[in-house]
């Protein structure tokens, strides 16, 4: 089953003359249970792609449907509700509220969580559970300010899963770590995949986006190619090209 | 979010930065403790003025001098305008239904001397054999003097009870002799303690018959062919129902006697109805006043904890991408803010109230005025700090809910 779907999806800024086509007909699709990356230079539109896959912002043309949801007319309001429920964000500069604790970082997302309202007792014990699975059970109660750079991290990805999401969001997850601490958290998404998590991770790093199943390469706001990274034999094969069309 | 999880994550953030939501309540707590403590003076005074009033007596109708016609201009021989004088009393008194008791009064200011004691600027209260009943004045010792002695001018004195002390100390003062000015006066009585009404020490005053003030120590020049001229009548009405006619009645009386039209009268006949009347309208103007100046001050409160919200959406602006990241609603963002510019003009308002009360109090106690604290104000005074909160967090907090999360993320 696909988690996303995007059909011929643009991102238009501006109007008439001057207006610049971020994305400009992207197509794609990822399974349940697949971990992605998504990667091109600067400029590519990555950013972009990004943003409308993570419902915050939406596509000028074409469809984008999340599960079984078509997310590319919802109002702000519901795109909330949408990231609220089904997608886990993990940054580069992790994100976190400053002067919350880890715990109380990974209680805020079960806090606007719409109709399954539960207790705050109920809210602590999952949050709890959480932070305890991604190896903080010693740092529940400590704000950003006194954990590492992989520590905060750690409870970002936390914050992300607490909602149990239909997909983990990840933008440069490891941009800001030193290359321990990255791996480690590269180690942690991996087993997130192998527990059956979908990923699509953000990354101009091939090395990093080699640890992923597929490599979706951007340019000029197109898909350039599709990259099927053989981790068994190091080998890559594309398979699909997308044809220029305009 | 509830209301109570949005409660508790305003009061983090209120009591996160302690200095600057102090500052920011600041307005709020002098525009609500201004708001309890004017209503409290004016409150206060108003009480004062009332017991005051109620305290000269019951029923009087006060007859003055219309200062602004008659006078010694208008003097013309056998009347025609000029003004009140002590015959009118007995012509009151002899000539008017309803009426209980008339009293005459004119003071005068005297040196008072008993052995060594000397007393500077005493008043000595002229007056007639009414006055313990008009004025609601108890005799402790001895007694007051009649209308005979009045009439015969005897040079007796009743003293006020501070005065009585401060001449005789723990001596009996009935039967000795004062001495006012050059003239020897026996006392016949002093009166119970009655303390301040309407600004008249009445303890600390001597009372003499008024023929004898006349005589000794206010002699009009005139008095020969005009008789003697005085200030004010008072009448005491035998009850409220007969008021109105007994005014009618004391108009026309005067009119004729005075030969003058009633629209043009050199006299004016007030009750005490009128005075509490007028009073009030004087207090309710002063208070309206207040009204306003305290409302001022909450606007500006309010325009305070406005311009601390808008700072602190913009620097906040990163942890609104963040909650809207996570999923916060715009709704959920604008209840965050608005719930913190409730909270602190609440909490401002608390305080307020504390430094309203403590305030009134400690005015009440160290000043002369009186202060109440009113009940009403206090609620005034919360609900209007609640509704400047409301009012002025309102557009900080939907200028926060209208972040892009886009651009909300990527703000340092």
């Amino acid at each position: 089953m696909a988690v996303i779907e995007t059909v011929d999806i643009a991102r238009i800024y501006g109007k008439g003359d001057i207006s610049i086509r971020a994305l400009d007909g992207v197509s794609l699709t990822i399974e349940q249970g697949e971990f992605v990356a998504i990667m091109g230079p600067s400029g590519s539109g990555k950013s972009t792609l990004m943003n409308i896959l993570g419902c915050l912002d939406r596509p000028s043309e074409g469809a984008y449907i999340l599960e079984d949801l078509d997310v590319s007319e919802m109002s702000r309001s519901e795109l909330a509700r949408i990231r609220n429920e089904r997608i886990g964000f993990i940054f580069q500069s992790y994100n976190l509220l400053k002067k919350a604790t880890a715990l109380k970082n990974v209680v805020a997302p079960l806090l606007y969580a719409r109709n399954h309202k539960r207790s705050k007792q109920e809210m602590e014990v999952k949050a709890r559970e959480v932070l305890v699975a991604v190896g903080l059970e010693d740092r529940i109660e400590h704000v950003p300010t006194e954990l590492s750079g992989g520590q905060q991290q750690r409870v970002a990805v936390a914050r992300a899963l607490v909602n149990d999401p239909a997909f983990v969001l990840a933008d440069e997850p490891t941009g800001n770590l030193d290359s321990r601490s990255g791996e480690e958290i590269m180690a942690l998404l991996h087993t997130l995949h192998e527990s059956g998590r979908t990923i699509v991770m953000v990354t101009h790093d091939s090395a990093i986006a080699a640890h992923t199943e597929r490599t979706v390469h951007l340019l000029d706001g197109k898909v350039e190619k599709i990259v099927q990274n053989g981790s068994a034999h190091g080998e890559k094969q594309i398979i699909e090209v997308q044809h220029e069309s305009a | 979010m509830n209301l109570r999880e949005f409660i508790g994550l305003a009061w983090e953030s209120i009591s996160g930065n302690k200095l600057r939501s102090l500052l920011t309540m600041l307005g709020i707590i002098i525009g609500v403790a201004s708001v309890i403590i004017m209503i409290g003076i004016s409150a206060g005074t108003e009480a004062a003025i009332e017991e005051q009033i109620t305290g000269l007596g019951s029923n009087l109708v006060y007859i003055n001098q219309n200062f602004s016609r008659g006078g010694p201009a208008a003097f013309q021989p056998g009347g025609g305008g000029g003004g009140l004088v002590y015959d009118d009393a007995f012509a009151i008194a002899d000539n008017i239904s309803g009426v209980e008791a008339v009293v005459v009064e004119q003071p005068s200011s005297e040196t008072v001397k008993v052995g060594n004691v000397n007393l500077d600027g005493v008043t000595i209260l002229g007056s007639t054999a009414d006055f313990p009943s008009v004025r609601d004045m108890e005799i402790v010792q001895g007694r007051y003097f009649t209308q005979q002695e009045v009439d015969r001018k005897q040079k007796v004195a009743v003293l006020g009870s501070g005065l009585a002390q401060e001449l005789f100390g723990d001596e009996n003062p009935i039967g000795q002799t004062v001495t006012v000015d050059t003239t020897k006066l026996t006392v016949i009585g002093t009166f119970e303690e009655r303390g301040l009404v309407s600004g008249i020490d009445f303890d600390s005053q001597l009372y003499a018959p008024i023929t004898v003030v006349f005589q000794k120590f206010t002699p009009a020049q005139f008095a020969r062919f005009l008789g003697d001229r005085v200030r004010q009548i008072i009448v005491e009405v035998e009850s409220p129902e007969v008021l109105e006619g007994t005014i009618e009645q004391i108009n026309l009386l005067l009119a004729r006697l005075h030969d003058v039209n009633l629209d043009a009268a050199d006299f004016s006949v007030t009750t005490q109805q009128d005075i509490i009347q007028t009073q009030e309208a004087t207090t309710e103007a002063f208070r309206s006043l207040l009204a306003w100046v305290a409302g001022v001050s909450l606007i500006v409160g309010g325009i305070g904890i406005m311009n601390i919200m808008l700072v602190s959406v913009s620097e906040r602006t990163r942890e609104i991408g963040i909650r809207q990241s996570i999923g916060a609603a715009p709704n959920d963002i604008r209840w965050q803010f608005l719930t913190e510019a409730v909270v602190l003009s609440l909490v401002g308002g608390v305080l307020g109230v504390i430094v309203g009360v403590g305030g009134s109090m400690i005015f009440g106690a160290v000043s002369d005025m009186q202060t109440v604290v009113v009940a009403s104000s206090i609620i005034l005074a919360f609900t209007s700090a609640a509704a400047v909160g409301i009012f002025f967090g309102f557009y900080p907090a939907n200028r926060a809910s209208q972040l892009d999360p886009i651009e909300a993320l990527r703000h340092e």
